[in-house]
């Protein structure tokens, strides 16, 4: 038999990765024989690493990730090299991950793009055009017309040269922006907004300043910031601020590789699946830019806990926690007495299977030598 | 135009407030306007401020007009002569206190060779940027910043001769050293100061040396011939107070050996050293349990039964005795009474300390250390001289730290020891490092201050030559008499029958919320659970409403309050912690229902 064939044997025992790494490593002329024994050691020790029943996996994963966590503190907001932005790193990163925060404090994306843009074609007029333009970013100057209850905007033609934009596409875009609004194109590239009821009182016309000011005039929603950059002999474009799914859609960038520090938005347009993807990755660039070793394991670990339920869920005691099935250990993480109280509202029943419930109680937690049982039952006489 | 606050409180504007300021200064200066004001343009916020509040700190400083300062020659010699004095100076305008707030207004040169034009002050001595008691650190501007402030805080705490009557003070948790030395490598404070006269500290032989790894993380090794000699030698004082209190209803407490038939009557034997007066006798050893001052007070609480008793059958112990782990001799002994006219017995026990191991030394540059080791005289490394340290310090405590001071006062210390003299370690104006060497190397020694040693135990010759010298120690008073501690059984809680915490209760140690993750990280199921048995309890529960039973052990009968004595009660063990939750649930309104399968 050749050494491949007494290898595809154990395709059933050990995983691929293995079996596809000896076969790589193990040299064509070894003998049957001296094969086999190759073999049954791999499998010997890789049923040696395995985890054992009983064995609690996910307090070695909170360990292994937690005690690396407290050499981090020390250095936690981290301007990282590309010119102008800087992004959360370090624990702060790692805690607004874990805690599924859905408001993360700086949004990025990495977009690549297809064949001949990657290479630099028309690159600078693509960032421009994904980047989120609002009015107040043309504008010259607003000024309030409070007799009349209107509102000027002089445009600034440079500004909007520069982002392709002529009256047209503007005045339509705001026109579609501001729909309880009547808007008008002056000379001298001044637009004029009107209120179509004739009195709006005085606050109201500031306040609507504050909105036409922030109202949508072109790129994509979500866009704040756009910096092309060269890596690795590729052009592809750095974003502050994320829209996944739009920008996705766009026929030049390249979907496979694409991607934000968003999980929400990765989660909504991609799946959980990459979500939890994402989020190994996304933890495991902070641990690894902080010069520490953790095994990925430990964090697969965490990211299935966060998304096992199809959802993103935080580790909080509005996400996991609330999934716990014993109320005395919901009850020992926060606000004990809202878990106490619903729980006899409900009648619900602790069966104290896991840890917590059984240190307060001081009875054998459920694992290691606390979790076999004599499955017989005496009879009793 | 800017803004003027006076005291925080918004009082006008001004057109020119840098013309104003500089007026009001000069104004200052000429005593038009109280000495005691500052006046502050900040120029960012457009605002004036003049301060006259009370608790600013202020310090004083030479004033500079054109490159010049205002105190001459002139003044010195008067001063001198005593002619004039320091407030005339600051009358003069001569010098004048700044505060925070005027200090960022002001140009301050260190040095008068370093005036410019754009000079406002002189310092009237560098060392005036350091208190007082940071200025007892030598050679302090070669140390890290960080080093010099530990440095200062340390010899806070260092035991010394703390005030010449303390052998009749009642002071609290007090240490004496036996023998203070005065430093040799010194600052001028310490002759301002008079530091001589209340020391803290003794000058030490010093070897930068490993000993067999007992002096690693900051321990040092210590000679026991030393310590036999007096090194570091001290006493601990503590007194002991007990008051004839006075209750309502005209009772007292009364000081005397307690009658046998009182409430919470010790035994006979911790009663042995106390006189008729109830009073423990002079140069009584006692240890811990012992009682120092016997006393007896009235019952907390009058029942109605209770004023037919006899007096005698009510009151209740109330004795000062010696705490666990304590042990000492009765030094002083006061009685007197106190403002109220109640009776006041004050006892004072002393203890003497010799260094152990866990004693805690430092020098004055925050280099601090607990003894590792205590080596006979005839194990000590010595020099080609014969020259045995005291104290072997750890080299590796120097680079991290970056401690040169430590380094130069060793060096300083050798000199003065070497030379019968002391050495000016004042900051900023010390003796430079080279005169010392120059000095060293003109009495025979290395310039750079190492020197040949031999090893103690075998006499061979130590391949490198080690660098050794003389520095000023001091004795903190952490030690470890004072803090071991351990338990095995104890006193525990009323409430939850937990053990107490804390060694003055004589508590456990805590095996906490991370130690107990280990356990449960290595399966150690079992091991844990008998861990956190401290306040196991085997408690009755009715089979049929689940809530806590009853146990009548006279009657030999288990029964349920709620369901009577019908039902099947059976026994669980669970933690006493764990029934005071059940009972807090009963508490709210909740019911928990404890329901149990079969045993196994």
């Amino acid at each position: 038999m050749a050494v491949e064939d007494v290898i595809r044997k154990y395709e059933d025992r050990l995983p691929e990765s293995i079996i596809s790494e000896l076969m790589e490593l193990l040299p064509r002329k070894v003998s049957e024989a001296k094969a086999r024994e190759i073999m049954e050691r791999v499998e010997a020790e890789y049923r040696q690493m395995l985890a054992e029943p009983g064995e609690s996996v996910g307090l070695v994963s909170a360990e292994s990730i937690g005690e690396p966590g407290t050499q981090m503190t020390l250095n936690t907001f981290h301007f990282a090299g590309v010119a102008e932005m800087n992004i959360t790193t370090g624990l702060p990163r790692i805690i607004e991950i874990l805690d599924g925060r859905r408001k993360i404090t700086t949004p990025m994306m990495a977009i690549y793009l297809k064949k001949p843009y990657s290479q630099g074609k028309d690159i600078k007029k693509i960032a421009l055009y994904i980047r989120e333009t609002k009015l107040a970013d043309i504008a010259s100057e607003v000024s309030l017309n409070l007799a009349e209850s209107k509102i000027e905007v002089t445009v600034d033609n440079e500004k909007a040269r520069e982002r392709n934009l002529n009256e047209a596409k503007l005045l339509k875009s705001l026109k579609a922006a501001n729909k309880n609004l009547i808007v008008d194109a002056k000379k001298g590239s001044i637009l004029v907004f009107k209120t179509k009821s004739k009195d709006e009182n005085t606050n109201g016309i500031y306040k609507m300043k504050e909105k036409i000011k922030q109202s949508y005039v072109r790129g994509i929603r979500g866009i704040k910031q756009v910096l092309p950059v060269k890596k690795d002999g590729e052009f592809m474009i750095i974003t502050a601020g994320t829209n996944l799914k739009k920008v996705l859609s766009l026929p030049f960038v390249d979907e496979t590789r694409t991607t934000t520090n968003d999980l929400f938005e990765i989660e909504e347009a991609l799946g959980i699946e990459a979500a939890r993807q994402a989020l190994i990755n996304e933890v495991y660039k902070v641990i690894e830019n902080q010069g520490l070793n953790v095994d990925i394991r430990h964090l697969m670990l965490v990211a299935d806990t966060i998304c096992f339920n199809g959802k993103l869920k935080g580790i909080t005691r509005y996400g996991v926690v609330r999934e716990k099935a014993s109320v005395l250990a919901r009850a020992s993480f926060e606000t004990p007495i809202r878990h106490i109280v619903n729980a006899s509202l409900t009648g619900e029943v602790d069966k104290l299977n896991s840890v917590v419930e059984n240190v307060m109680l001081n009875q054998p937690v459920p694992l290691g030598t606390g979790l076999t049982r004599l499955v017989a039952k005496p009879k009793r006489q | 135009m800017a803004e003027i606050y006076v005291s925080g409180k918004f009082t006008g504007t001004i057109d020119n407030p840098v013309e104003f300021v500089q007026k009001l200064r000069e104004e200052r200066r000429k005593g038009l306007v109280p000495e005691n004001i500052n006046v502050a343009y900040d120029e960012d916020a457009d605002e004036v401020h003049v301060e006259a509040s009370r608790g600013r700190l202020r310090r004083p400083l030479i004033v500079v007009r054109s490159q010049k300062p205002m105190l001459t020659e002139e003044h010195v010699k008067q001063l001198e002569k005593r002619e004039i004095t320091w407030s005339d100076l600051v009358r003069q305008g001569v010098i004048e206190y700044l505060d925070a707030a005027e200090e960022d207004n002001a140009l301050i040169a260190f040095f008068e060779h370093e005036l410019t034009p754009r000079h406002t002050h002189l310092e009237i001595t560098p060392l005036a940027i350091f208190g007082l008691i940071t200025s007892l650190v030598p050679y302090a501007n070669f140390n890290s910043a960080q080093k010099v402030n530990t440095g200062s805080k340390n010899q806070k705490q260092a035991m010394g001769l703390y005030s010449a009557n303390y052998h009749i003070r009642m002071d609290m948790d007090v240490n004496v050293l036996h023998y203070p030395q005065t430093p040799v490598v010194r600052s001028v404070i310490h002759e301002i100061s008079s530091y001589d006269k209340h020391p803290a500290g003794q000058n030490l032989v010093v070897a930068v040396l490993s000993y067999k790894g007992y002096n690693m993380e900051d321990a040092i090794i210590i000679n026991k011939a030393s310590i036999e000699a007096g090194l570091g030698r001290g006493t601990y004082y503590r007194p002991m107070v007990a008051e004839e209190l006075r209750y309502s209803g005209g009772l007292v407490d009364e000081i005397s050996i307690p009658n046998k038939d009182v409430k919470g009557y010790k035994s006979e034997k911790d009663y042995r050293y106390l006189e008729d007066d109830g009073i423990i006798y002079p140069e009584a050893k006692v240890r811990e349990a012992d009682v120092i001052i016997g006393k007896t007070s009235p019952p907390r609480f009058l029942s109605g039964m209770d004023q037919y008793r006899l007096a005698s059958d009510t009151r209740r112990e109330s004795s000062v005795t010696m705490k666990h782990g304590e042990e000492g001799i009765v030094d002083l002994i006061l009685i007197t009474e106190n403002a109220e006219g109640n009776k006041l017995v004050q006892v004072k026990i002393r203890d003497e300390r010799i260094p152990e191991v866990g004693d805690k030394f430092t020098s004055r540059h925050g280099q601090k250390g607990v003894i590792g080791l205590v080596v006979p005289y005839t194990d000590m490394p010595f020099t080609a001289s014969g020259i045995v340290p005291d104290i072997i310090f750890s080299p590796h405590g120097i680079p991290s730290r970056m401690t040169m001071a430590h380094l130069i006062e060793l060096l300083g210390g050798k000199v003065g020891a070497l030379s019968g003299r002391y050495v000016d370690g004042t900051l900023f104006d010390s003796e430079p490092e080279e005169a010392l060497r120059k000095e060293l190397l003109s009495m025979g020694f290395r310039d750079n201050g190492v020197e040949t040693m031999y090893n103690g135990e075998t006499g061979e010759r130590l391949p490198i030559r080690i660098f050794i010298g003389d520095m000023y120690y001091l004795r903190l008073k952490h030690m470890v008499a004072n803090k071991l501690h351990s338990r095995a059984r104890g006193p525990i809680q009323l409430l939850t029958r937990q053990p107490t915490e804390g060694r003055a209760k004589e508590g456990g140690l805590r095996l906490g919320e991370m130690e107990k993750d280990t356990f449960i990280a290595h399966g150690a199921s079992l091991l844990l659970k008998e861990r956190f048995d401290s306040d196991r309890t085997i408690v009755p529960v009715c089979e049929s409403c689940g809530l806590i039973a009853i146990h009548d052990d006279y009657k030999k009968k288990d029964y349920c309050t709620v369901c009577g004595d019908s039902v099947e009660i059976n026994y669980i063990e669970i933690s006493y912690a764990f029934k005071l939750i059940l009972d807090e649930f009963k508490s709210m309104c909740i019911y928990p229902k404890i329901q149990m399968k079969g045993k196994y």
